[in-house]
Protein backbone atom coordinates (compact mmCIF):
# COMPACT_ATOMS: atom_id res chain seq x y z
CA UNK A 1 0.00 0.00 0.00
CA UNK A 2 0.77 3.57 -1.08
CA UNK A 3 -0.76 6.35 1.11
CA UNK A 4 2.24 7.95 1.96
CA UNK A 5 0.98 11.54 2.67
CA UNK A 6 2.02 14.45 0.13
CA UNK A 7 1.88 12.17 -3.05
CA UNK A 8 -1.34 12.54 -5.10
CA UNK A 9 -4.47 10.81 -4.79
CA UNK A 10 -5.47 8.83 -8.10
CA UNK A 11 -8.65 9.79 -7.58
CA UNK A 12 -10.25 12.46 -4.92
CA UNK A 13 -14.21 12.77 -4.07
CA UNK A 14 -14.99 15.46 -2.47
CA UNK A 15 -18.34 16.84 -1.05
CA UNK A 16 -20.14 14.35 -3.36
CA UNK A 17 -24.33 15.03 -3.31
CA UNK A 18 -26.22 13.12 -5.36
CA UNK A 19 -30.04 13.80 -5.87
CA UNK A 20 -33.06 12.67 -8.34
CA UNK A 21 -35.92 14.90 -8.79
CA UNK A 22 -39.42 13.03 -8.17
CA UNK A 23 -42.64 13.18 -8.81
CA UNK A 24 -44.93 12.77 -6.12
CA UNK A 25 -48.44 13.17 -7.31
CA UNK A 26 -49.29 14.64 -10.62
CA UNK A 27 -47.45 18.61 -10.51
CA UNK A 28 -45.76 17.92 -7.21
CA UNK A 29 -41.98 17.17 -7.47
CA UNK A 30 -39.47 16.92 -4.79
CA UNK A 31 -35.95 15.98 -4.57
CA UNK A 32 -34.58 12.74 -3.06
CA UNK A 33 -30.53 12.96 -1.95
CA UNK A 34 -29.47 9.77 -1.86
CA UNK A 35 -25.72 10.26 -1.46
CA UNK A 36 -24.91 13.16 1.18
CA UNK A 37 -20.90 14.74 1.30
CA UNK A 38 -19.69 11.79 0.72
CA UNK A 39 -15.45 12.18 0.45
CA UNK A 40 -12.99 9.15 -0.24
CA UNK A 41 -9.83 8.53 -1.90
CA UNK A 42 -7.67 6.17 -3.64
CA UNK A 43 -3.84 5.77 -4.27
CA UNK A 44 -2.18 4.04 -6.86
CA UNK A 45 -1.33 0.93 -6.09
CA UNK A 46 -4.47 0.54 -3.82
CA UNK A 47 -7.76 -0.89 -3.09
CA UNK A 48 -10.27 0.81 -1.45
CA UNK A 49 -13.64 -0.88 -0.51
CA UNK A 50 -16.97 1.11 -0.17
CA UNK A 51 -19.29 -1.19 1.80
CA UNK A 52 -22.94 -0.59 2.09
CA UNK A 53 -25.82 -3.05 2.41
CA UNK A 54 -27.50 -3.29 -1.31
CA UNK A 55 -29.78 -0.99 -2.62
CA UNK A 56 -28.59 1.93 -0.11
CA UNK A 57 -27.16 3.60 -3.33
CA UNK A 58 -23.36 2.89 -2.91
CA UNK A 59 -23.33 2.13 -6.70
CA UNK A 60 -24.37 6.08 -7.64
CA UNK A 61 -20.48 6.72 -6.29
CA UNK A 62 -19.23 4.70 -9.65
CA UNK A 63 -21.66 6.20 -11.80
CA UNK A 64 -20.53 9.60 -10.69
CA UNK A 65 -16.95 8.72 -10.91
CA UNK A 66 -17.62 7.81 -14.60
CA UNK A 67 -20.00 10.58 -15.44
CA UNK A 68 -22.72 7.88 -16.34
CA UNK A 69 -25.80 9.09 -13.71
CA UNK A 70 -29.18 8.97 -14.98
CA UNK A 71 -30.56 12.30 -16.71
CA UNK A 72 -32.86 13.22 -13.58
CA UNK A 73 -30.21 12.96 -11.49
CA UNK A 74 -28.34 15.95 -10.16
CA UNK A 75 -24.70 16.33 -8.41
CA UNK A 76 -22.46 18.70 -6.95
CA UNK A 77 -19.21 18.50 -5.08
CA UNK A 78 -15.79 17.92 -6.60
CA UNK A 79 -14.00 14.52 -8.38
CA UNK A 80 -10.19 15.05 -9.50
CA UNK A 81 -8.35 12.36 -11.21
CA UNK A 82 -4.85 13.09 -10.95
CA UNK A 83 -5.49 16.15 -8.96
CA UNK A 84 -7.51 17.59 -11.45
CA UNK A 85 -10.99 18.65 -11.38
CA UNK A 86 -13.53 16.35 -13.64
CA UNK A 87 -15.69 17.86 -15.87
CA UNK A 88 -18.36 16.03 -18.21
CA UNK A 89 -16.08 16.25 -21.10
CA UNK A 90 -13.08 14.79 -19.07
CA UNK A 91 -14.76 12.14 -17.65
CA UNK A 92 -16.50 11.03 -21.34
CA UNK A 93 -12.65 10.77 -22.76
CA UNK A 94 -11.29 8.63 -19.36
CA UNK A 95 -13.83 6.41 -19.44
CA UNK A 96 -12.99 3.27 -20.79
CA UNK A 97 -9.53 4.49 -21.19
CA UNK A 98 -8.04 5.88 -17.88
CA UNK A 99 -11.21 4.57 -15.80
CA UNK A 100 -12.89 1.24 -16.00
CA UNK A 101 -15.67 -0.65 -14.85
CA UNK A 102 -15.88 -4.05 -13.57
CA UNK A 103 -19.50 -4.89 -14.39
CA UNK A 104 -21.59 -7.27 -11.92
CA UNK A 105 -21.91 -9.88 -14.80
CA UNK A 106 -21.41 -10.54 -18.79
CA UNK A 107 -24.35 -9.21 -19.14
CA UNK A 108 -22.87 -6.34 -20.04
CA UNK A 109 -21.16 -7.18 -22.95
CA UNK A 110 -22.40 -7.36 -25.93
CA UNK A 111 -24.47 -10.20 -26.64
CA UNK A 112 -23.48 -10.44 -30.53
CA UNK A 113 -19.45 -10.16 -30.11
CA UNK A 114 -16.64 -12.66 -30.38
CA UNK A 115 -15.54 -11.85 -26.84
CA UNK A 116 -11.89 -12.11 -28.43
CA UNK A 117 -13.00 -9.22 -30.53
CA UNK A 118 -14.59 -7.68 -27.69
CA UNK A 119 -11.84 -7.30 -25.79
CA UNK A 120 -9.48 -6.10 -28.22
CA UNK A 121 -12.21 -2.92 -28.45
CA UNK A 122 -10.55 -2.05 -25.13
CA UNK A 123 -7.32 -1.93 -26.37
CA UNK A 124 -5.95 1.72 -26.62
CA UNK A 125 -2.45 1.49 -26.84
CA UNK A 126 -0.14 -1.51 -28.86
CA UNK A 127 -1.62 -4.41 -31.02
CA UNK A 128 -5.05 -5.18 -29.83
CA UNK A 129 -4.96 -8.90 -31.17
CA UNK A 130 -1.79 -9.22 -29.29
CA UNK A 131 -2.20 -7.38 -26.07
CA UNK A 132 -5.50 -9.16 -25.69
CA UNK A 133 -4.50 -12.38 -26.19
CA UNK A 134 -1.18 -11.86 -23.52
CA UNK A 135 -3.41 -10.78 -21.16
CA UNK A 136 -6.02 -13.87 -21.99
CA UNK A 137 -2.95 -15.80 -21.75
CA UNK A 138 -2.42 -14.41 -18.32
CA UNK A 139 -5.69 -15.25 -16.90
CA UNK A 140 -5.45 -19.03 -18.69
CA UNK A 141 -8.16 -18.32 -20.98
CA UNK A 142 -6.83 -20.26 -24.47
CA UNK A 143 -7.07 -19.43 -27.87
CA UNK A 144 -10.69 -21.11 -28.33
CA UNK A 145 -12.11 -18.65 -25.51
CA UNK A 146 -11.50 -15.65 -28.29
CA UNK A 147 -14.40 -17.26 -30.66
CA UNK A 148 -16.83 -17.67 -28.37
CA UNK A 149 -20.17 -15.63 -27.51
CA UNK A 150 -20.40 -14.26 -24.29
CA UNK A 151 -23.61 -17.01 -23.44
CA UNK A 152 -21.23 -19.61 -23.96
CA UNK A 153 -18.57 -18.92 -20.86
CA UNK A 154 -18.44 -20.63 -17.91
CA UNK A 155 -19.23 -18.38 -14.77
CA UNK A 156 -15.04 -18.44 -14.20
CA UNK A 157 -14.26 -17.53 -17.48
CA UNK A 158 -17.14 -14.59 -17.74
CA UNK A 159 -15.34 -13.49 -14.45
CA UNK A 160 -11.59 -13.50 -16.22
CA UNK A 161 -12.86 -11.88 -19.46
CA UNK A 162 -14.79 -8.96 -17.50
CA UNK A 163 -11.15 -8.35 -16.06
CA UNK A 164 -9.11 -8.48 -19.15
CA UNK A 165 -11.67 -5.94 -20.49
CA UNK A 166 -10.24 -3.44 -17.84
CA UNK A 167 -6.50 -4.54 -17.96
CA UNK A 168 -6.36 -4.39 -21.53
CA UNK A 169 -7.59 -1.02 -21.54
CA UNK A 170 -4.80 0.37 -19.56
CA UNK A 171 -6.78 1.46 -17.23
CA UNK A 172 -4.84 2.97 -14.02
CA UNK A 173 -8.55 3.55 -12.02
CA UNK A 174 -10.93 0.38 -11.77
CA UNK A 175 -14.10 0.91 -10.41
CA UNK A 176 -15.89 -3.11 -9.35
CA UNK A 177 -19.21 -3.03 -8.65
CA UNK A 178 -20.60 -5.52 -6.97
CA UNK A 179 -18.95 -8.19 -8.63
CA UNK A 180 -18.91 -11.02 -6.23
CA UNK A 181 -22.91 -11.89 -5.84
CA UNK A 182 -24.21 -15.13 -5.36
CA UNK A 183 -20.68 -16.68 -6.03
CA UNK A 184 -19.23 -19.26 -3.75
CA UNK A 185 -15.99 -18.85 -1.68
CA UNK A 186 -13.62 -20.20 -4.68
CA UNK A 187 -15.30 -18.12 -7.03
CA UNK A 188 -15.09 -15.34 -4.50
CA UNK A 189 -11.20 -15.43 -3.40
CA UNK A 190 -10.73 -15.55 -6.81
CA UNK A 191 -11.76 -12.55 -8.39
CA UNK A 192 -10.34 -10.43 -5.35
CA UNK A 193 -7.22 -12.23 -6.57
CA UNK A 194 -7.68 -10.37 -9.51
CA UNK A 195 -7.95 -6.96 -8.48
CA UNK A 196 -5.16 -7.81 -5.99
CA UNK A 197 -3.28 -8.36 -9.33
CA UNK A 198 -4.54 -5.08 -10.67
CA UNK A 199 -3.54 -3.25 -7.64
CA UNK A 200 0.03 -4.37 -7.52
CA UNK A 201 0.23 -3.77 -11.24
CA UNK A 202 -0.18 0.10 -9.99
CA UNK A 203 -3.69 0.27 -10.53
CA UNK A 204 -5.80 2.09 -7.85
CA UNK A 205 -8.85 -0.03 -7.14
CA UNK A 206 -12.53 0.76 -5.57
CA UNK A 207 -14.10 -2.36 -4.64
CA UNK A 208 -17.84 -1.43 -4.00
CA UNK A 209 -19.49 -4.21 -2.14
CA UNK A 210 -22.31 -5.51 0.09
CA UNK A 211 -19.58 -8.08 1.64
CA UNK A 212 -17.83 -7.32 4.18
CA UNK A 213 -16.05 -9.97 4.68
CA UNK A 214 -14.97 -10.56 0.88
CA UNK A 215 -13.77 -6.69 1.17
CA UNK A 216 -11.87 -7.33 4.68
CA UNK A 217 -10.04 -9.79 2.73
CA UNK A 218 -8.32 -7.79 -0.25
CA UNK A 219 -8.93 -3.72 0.57
CA UNK A 220 -6.12 -1.58 2.11
CA UNK A 221 -9.02 0.74 3.17
CA UNK A 222 -12.47 0.44 4.06
CA UNK A 223 -14.74 3.24 4.05
CA UNK A 224 -18.32 1.98 5.54
CA UNK A 225 -21.38 3.32 3.56
CA UNK A 226 -24.42 4.08 5.95
CA UNK A 227 -27.27 6.21 5.39
CA UNK A 228 -26.39 8.07 1.96
CA UNK A 229 -22.36 8.92 3.09
CA UNK A 230 -19.63 6.66 4.50
CA UNK A 231 -19.19 7.19 8.15
CA UNK A 232 -15.89 5.96 8.80
CA UNK A 233 -12.61 5.09 6.05
CA UNK A 234 -10.49 3.02 8.00
CA UNK A 235 -7.56 0.94 7.22
CA UNK A 236 -8.13 -2.66 7.11
CA UNK A 237 -6.17 -3.71 10.30
CA UNK A 238 -8.62 -1.86 12.52
CA UNK A 239 -10.74 -4.48 11.72
CA UNK A 240 -9.68 -6.79 14.66
CA UNK A 241 -10.33 -7.88 18.40
CA UNK A 242 -13.38 -6.45 19.38
CA UNK A 243 -13.40 -3.06 17.11
CA UNK A 244 -11.39 -1.31 19.97
CA UNK A 245 -9.53 0.62 16.83
CA UNK A 246 -12.72 1.35 14.73
CA UNK A 247 -14.10 4.87 15.09
CA UNK A 248 -17.80 5.06 14.37
CA UNK A 249 -20.28 3.20 16.50
CA UNK A 250 -21.93 1.95 13.29
CA UNK A 251 -18.56 0.35 12.29
CA UNK A 252 -18.03 -1.06 15.09
CA UNK A 253 -21.26 -2.84 15.28
CA UNK A 254 -21.15 -4.63 11.81
CA UNK A 255 -17.74 -6.20 12.64
CA UNK A 256 -19.34 -7.25 15.89
CA UNK A 257 -22.16 -8.38 14.61
CA UNK A 258 -20.30 -11.02 11.95
CA UNK A 259 -21.08 -14.62 12.77
CA UNK A 260 -17.32 -15.46 13.69
CA UNK A 261 -17.61 -12.51 16.18
CA UNK A 262 -20.32 -11.49 18.59
CA UNK A 263 -23.14 -12.09 15.55
CA UNK A 264 -24.86 -9.26 17.93
CA UNK A 265 -27.80 -7.59 16.89
CA UNK A 266 -28.66 -3.83 17.03
CA UNK A 267 -32.23 -2.60 17.14
CA UNK A 268 -33.78 -0.06 14.38
CA UNK A 269 -32.97 -0.46 10.79
CA UNK A 270 -30.96 2.03 8.12
CA UNK A 271 -32.87 5.12 7.41
CA UNK A 272 -34.27 5.25 3.89
CA UNK A 273 -32.97 8.95 1.90
CA UNK A 274 -36.39 10.24 2.49
CA UNK A 275 -36.72 9.80 6.56
CA UNK A 276 -33.26 10.89 7.43
CA UNK A 277 -33.13 11.67 10.97
CA UNK A 278 -31.74 16.00 12.00
CA UNK A 279 -28.24 15.41 12.91
CA UNK A 280 -26.47 12.48 13.21
CA UNK A 281 -27.79 9.89 10.56
CA UNK A 282 -26.94 7.31 13.02
CA UNK A 283 -28.37 8.98 16.52
CA UNK A 284 -31.42 7.10 16.42
CA UNK A 285 -29.90 4.06 17.16
CA UNK A 286 -26.47 5.15 18.73
CA UNK A 287 -26.02 4.07 22.29
CA UNK A 288 -23.39 7.51 22.90
CA UNK A 289 -25.86 9.22 21.41
CA UNK A 290 -25.95 12.49 23.55
CA UNK A 291 -28.34 15.89 22.69
CA UNK A 292 -25.39 17.75 20.78
CA UNK A 293 -25.98 14.70 17.93
CA UNK A 294 -29.30 15.64 17.54
CA UNK A 295 -28.49 19.17 16.18
CA UNK A 296 -26.14 19.19 13.65
CA UNK A 297 -24.69 16.60 10.64
CA UNK A 298 -21.52 15.47 11.76
CA UNK A 299 -18.32 16.51 9.38
CA UNK A 300 -15.98 13.90 8.23
CA UNK A 301 -12.74 14.35 10.26
CA UNK A 302 -9.63 12.70 11.02
CA UNK A 303 -9.27 10.78 13.59
CA UNK A 304 -5.59 8.72 13.99
CA UNK A 305 -5.05 6.94 10.86
CA UNK A 306 -8.43 7.29 9.39
CA UNK A 307 -11.37 9.73 8.69
CA UNK A 308 -15.21 9.20 11.03
CA UNK A 309 -18.21 11.02 11.22
CA UNK A 310 -19.18 11.11 14.65
CA UNK A 311 -18.54 14.26 16.90
CA UNK A 312 -17.59 11.90 19.50
CA UNK A 313 -15.18 9.71 18.14
CA UNK A 314 -11.62 9.48 19.80
CA UNK B 1 -41.88 -34.50 12.54
CA UNK B 2 -39.50 -35.13 9.71
CA UNK B 3 -38.85 -33.66 6.34
CA UNK B 4 -36.85 -36.28 3.86
CA UNK B 5 -36.05 -36.08 0.17
CA UNK B 6 -34.94 -39.67 -0.90
CA UNK B 7 -33.31 -40.37 -3.82
CA UNK B 8 -34.20 -36.73 -5.58
CA UNK B 9 -32.67 -37.25 -9.39
CA UNK B 10 -33.37 -33.51 -11.24
CA UNK B 11 -32.48 -32.33 -14.74
CA UNK B 12 -33.70 -29.45 -16.51
CA UNK B 13 -32.16 -31.08 -19.95
CA UNK B 14 -31.69 -34.93 -21.01
CA UNK B 15 -28.70 -36.18 -19.53
CA UNK B 16 -27.75 -33.11 -17.63
CA UNK B 17 -28.56 -33.16 -13.83
CA UNK B 18 -28.38 -30.85 -11.39
CA UNK B 19 -28.78 -33.25 -8.50
CA UNK B 20 -28.78 -37.14 -8.50
CA UNK B 21 -29.29 -39.67 -5.64
CA UNK B 22 -29.78 -36.57 -3.00
CA UNK B 23 -30.59 -37.69 -0.08
CA UNK B 24 -31.80 -35.02 3.17
CA UNK B 25 -33.45 -34.97 6.28
CA UNK B 26 -34.45 -32.69 8.28
CA UNK B 27 -36.02 -33.29 11.42
CA UNK B 28 -38.61 -30.61 13.49
CA UNK B 29 -35.71 -28.63 16.05
CA UNK B 30 -32.69 -28.94 13.98
CA UNK B 31 -30.96 -26.14 12.22
CA UNK B 32 -28.87 -28.11 9.25
CA UNK B 33 -26.27 -26.11 6.92
CA UNK B 34 -26.69 -27.13 3.19
CA UNK B 35 -23.17 -26.32 1.34
CA UNK B 36 -22.03 -26.91 -1.83
CA UNK B 37 -20.02 -24.60 -4.40
CA UNK B 38 -22.56 -22.92 -7.12
CA UNK B 39 -23.97 -24.98 -9.46
CA UNK B 40 -24.22 -27.89 -7.15
CA UNK B 41 -27.56 -27.73 -7.15
CA UNK B 42 -28.78 -26.23 -3.45
CA UNK B 43 -31.34 -23.75 -4.53
CA UNK B 44 -33.01 -26.08 -7.39
CA UNK B 45 -32.70 -29.04 -3.64
CA UNK B 46 -34.55 -26.29 -1.72
CA UNK B 47 -37.23 -25.08 -4.90
CA UNK B 48 -37.90 -28.84 -4.76
CA UNK B 49 -37.91 -29.43 -0.67
CA UNK B 50 -40.60 -26.55 -0.91
CA UNK B 51 -43.10 -27.80 -3.63
CA UNK B 52 -42.32 -25.24 -6.14
CA UNK B 53 -40.39 -27.85 -8.24
CA UNK B 54 -41.40 -31.49 -8.59
CA UNK B 55 -38.41 -34.07 -8.65
CA UNK B 56 -37.97 -36.43 -11.85
CA UNK B 57 -36.78 -39.09 -9.56
CA UNK B 58 -37.52 -39.37 -5.91
CA UNK B 59 -39.83 -38.35 -3.59
CA UNK B 60 -40.13 -35.72 -0.76
CA UNK B 61 -42.08 -36.62 2.18
CA UNK B 62 -43.33 -35.18 5.20
CA UNK B 63 -43.99 -37.41 8.17
CA UNK B 64 -44.25 -40.16 5.61
CA UNK B 65 -46.36 -38.60 3.95
CA UNK B 66 -46.59 -36.65 0.29
CA UNK B 67 -46.48 -32.94 0.80
CA UNK B 68 -49.61 -31.42 0.70
CA UNK B 69 -50.92 -30.22 -2.94
CA UNK B 70 -52.86 -27.03 -1.40
CA UNK B 71 -53.55 -25.62 1.60
CA UNK B 72 -50.77 -23.41 3.78
CA UNK B 73 -47.28 -24.95 2.70
CA UNK B 74 -45.95 -26.15 5.89
CA UNK B 75 -42.27 -25.69 4.40
CA UNK B 76 -41.62 -22.36 3.58
CA UNK B 77 -38.72 -20.91 1.07
CA UNK B 78 -37.09 -17.63 1.68
CA UNK B 79 -34.37 -16.66 -0.88
CA UNK B 80 -32.12 -13.99 -1.28
CA UNK B 81 -33.74 -11.64 -3.01
CA UNK B 82 -37.26 -10.38 -1.48
CA UNK B 83 -37.89 -7.80 -4.03
CA UNK B 84 -38.65 -11.29 -6.97
CA UNK B 85 -40.92 -12.65 -4.05
CA UNK B 86 -43.43 -9.84 -3.24
CA UNK B 87 -46.27 -8.61 -5.23
CA UNK B 88 -44.95 -4.94 -6.62
CA UNK B 89 -48.46 -3.51 -6.52
CA UNK B 90 -50.04 -4.41 -3.16
CA UNK B 91 -49.34 -2.46 -0.02
CA UNK B 92 -47.09 -4.74 2.59
CA UNK B 93 -50.10 -4.90 4.52
CA UNK B 94 -51.59 -7.29 1.83
CA UNK B 95 -48.25 -8.98 1.26
CA UNK B 96 -47.93 -9.95 5.21
CA UNK B 97 -51.81 -11.31 4.98
CA UNK B 98 -50.86 -13.53 2.22
CA UNK B 99 -49.67 -16.32 4.76
CA UNK B 100 -52.43 -16.35 6.75
CA UNK B 101 -53.14 -15.14 10.52
CA UNK B 102 -49.88 -13.91 11.80
CA UNK B 103 -48.23 -13.28 15.37
CA UNK B 104 -48.28 -9.62 15.80
CA UNK B 105 -45.69 -9.62 18.18
CA UNK B 106 -43.08 -10.86 15.45
CA UNK B 107 -43.12 -7.75 13.63
CA UNK B 108 -41.80 -5.87 16.63
CA UNK B 109 -39.58 -8.19 17.11
CA UNK B 110 -37.95 -8.14 13.56
CA UNK B 111 -38.08 -4.49 13.87
CA UNK B 112 -40.98 -3.80 11.04
CA UNK B 113 -42.55 -0.65 11.81
CA UNK B 114 -46.35 0.24 11.71
CA UNK B 115 -45.76 2.85 9.10
CA UNK B 116 -44.18 0.43 6.95
CA UNK B 117 -47.25 -1.57 6.18
CA UNK B 118 -48.97 1.10 3.83
CA UNK B 119 -45.82 1.09 1.95
CA UNK B 120 -45.06 -0.77 -1.73
CA UNK B 121 -41.88 -2.85 -1.76
CA UNK B 122 -40.39 0.19 -4.26
CA UNK B 123 -40.53 2.46 -1.49
CA UNK B 124 -38.34 -0.02 1.64
CA UNK B 125 -34.89 -0.98 1.24
CA UNK B 126 -33.97 -4.52 0.83
CA UNK B 127 -33.10 -5.10 4.36
CA UNK B 128 -36.70 -3.88 5.37
CA UNK B 129 -37.99 -5.81 2.35
CA UNK B 130 -36.87 -9.07 4.07
CA UNK B 131 -37.96 -9.11 7.24
CA UNK B 132 -41.77 -8.82 5.74
CA UNK B 133 -41.07 -11.85 3.76
CA UNK B 134 -39.37 -13.59 6.89
CA UNK B 135 -42.58 -12.15 8.88
CA UNK B 136 -44.41 -14.46 6.05
CA UNK B 137 -42.60 -17.10 6.30
CA UNK B 138 -42.62 -17.35 9.85
CA UNK B 139 -45.99 -18.26 10.16
CA UNK B 140 -47.73 -20.23 13.05
CA UNK B 141 -48.65 -23.05 10.63
CA UNK B 142 -45.27 -23.41 9.24
CA UNK B 143 -43.30 -26.23 10.27
CA UNK B 144 -39.99 -26.27 8.24
CA UNK B 145 -38.30 -22.98 7.34
CA UNK B 146 -35.57 -23.27 3.69
CA UNK B 147 -33.58 -20.17 4.20
CA UNK B 148 -31.52 -19.47 0.80
CA UNK B 149 -29.12 -17.13 0.83
CA UNK B 150 -31.03 -15.08 2.88
CA UNK B 151 -29.23 -12.91 4.65
CA UNK B 152 -26.39 -12.62 2.06
CA UNK B 153 -27.21 -9.09 0.56
CA UNK B 154 -27.79 -7.41 4.00
CA UNK B 155 -26.14 -5.58 6.50
CA UNK B 156 -24.17 -8.00 9.22
CA UNK B 157 -26.28 -5.97 11.84
CA UNK B 158 -29.58 -6.97 9.87
CA UNK B 159 -28.34 -10.37 9.36
CA UNK B 160 -27.76 -10.99 12.90
CA UNK B 161 -30.98 -9.44 14.07
CA UNK B 162 -33.04 -11.63 11.68
CA UNK B 163 -31.37 -14.79 12.92
CA UNK B 164 -32.04 -13.83 16.32
CA UNK B 165 -35.66 -13.71 15.90
CA UNK B 166 -36.05 -17.14 13.40
CA UNK B 167 -33.52 -18.97 15.94
CA UNK B 168 -35.92 -17.71 18.99
CA UNK B 169 -39.22 -18.83 16.98
CA UNK B 170 -37.93 -22.36 15.85
CA UNK B 171 -36.96 -22.61 19.43
CA UNK B 172 -39.94 -21.99 20.77
CA UNK B 173 -42.31 -23.71 17.45
CA UNK B 174 -39.99 -26.55 17.41
CA UNK B 175 -39.07 -25.86 13.62
CA UNK B 176 -36.92 -27.18 11.49
CA UNK B 177 -34.79 -24.68 9.51
CA UNK B 178 -32.41 -25.59 6.53
CA UNK B 179 -30.04 -22.60 6.08
CA UNK B 180 -28.09 -22.04 2.58
CA UNK B 181 -24.95 -19.70 2.60
CA UNK B 182 -22.34 -19.79 0.98
CA UNK B 183 -20.54 -17.86 4.34
CA UNK B 184 -19.31 -20.93 6.25
CA UNK B 185 -18.82 -18.49 9.44
CA UNK B 186 -22.92 -17.93 9.08
CA UNK B 187 -23.49 -21.95 9.18
CA UNK B 188 -20.85 -22.48 11.36
CA UNK B 189 -22.51 -19.93 13.30
CA UNK B 190 -25.97 -21.16 13.67
CA UNK B 191 -26.14 -24.50 12.33
CA UNK B 192 -25.85 -28.16 14.52
CA UNK B 193 -24.85 -30.44 11.61
CA UNK B 194 -23.88 -29.57 7.48
CA UNK B 195 -24.90 -31.36 4.64
CA UNK B 196 -22.38 -31.47 1.62
CA UNK B 197 -23.85 -31.52 -1.29
CA UNK B 198 -20.16 -32.27 -3.11
CA UNK B 199 -20.40 -35.27 -1.33
CA UNK B 200 -24.43 -36.21 -1.20
CA UNK B 201 -25.37 -35.20 -4.91
CA UNK B 202 -24.08 -37.72 -7.27
CA UNK B 203 -25.04 -36.14 -10.68
CA UNK B 204 -21.86 -36.87 -13.08
S1 LIG C 1 -22.34 11.65 16.31
FE1 LIG C 1 -23.40 10.96 18.13
S2 LIG C 1 -25.11 9.75 17.37
FE2 LIG C 1 -23.68 9.99 15.71
S3 LIG C 1 -22.43 8.20 15.82
FE3 LIG C 1 -21.37 9.77 16.97
S4 LIG C 1 -22.06 9.49 19.07
FE4 LIG C 1 -23.46 8.35 17.78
Amino acid sequence: MTTQSGETPLLEVQDLCVSFVQYTSCLRQSTLQVINNLSVSIYPGEIVAVVGSSGSGKSLLAHAVLGILPGNASFSGVISYDGQALSPKRQAELRGREIALIPQSVNYLDPLMRVGKQVQTSVHAGNPRSRQREVFERYQLSPDVDKLFPFQLSGGMARRVLVSTALVSGARLVIADEPTPGLDDAAVAETLDYFRDLADQGCGVMLITHDIEAALKIADRIAVFYAGSTVEIAPVQDFAGEGEALRHPYTKALWRALPQNGFEPMPGSQPLPHELPAGCVFQPRCRQATSECSTERPAMRTVREGMVRCIHAT
Amino acid sequence: MLLEAKQIGFRYERDRWVLRGVDISIQSGEIVGLVGPSGFGKSTLCRILAGYEKPYEGQVLLDGAPLPASGFHPVQLVFQHPEKAVNPRWRMSRTLAEGGALDESLLGQLGIQQEWLGRFPNELSGGELQRFCVARALNPQTRFLLADEMTAMLDTITQAQIWQVVKEVARRENLGVLVISHEKNLIHRLCTRVVDLTITNEKT
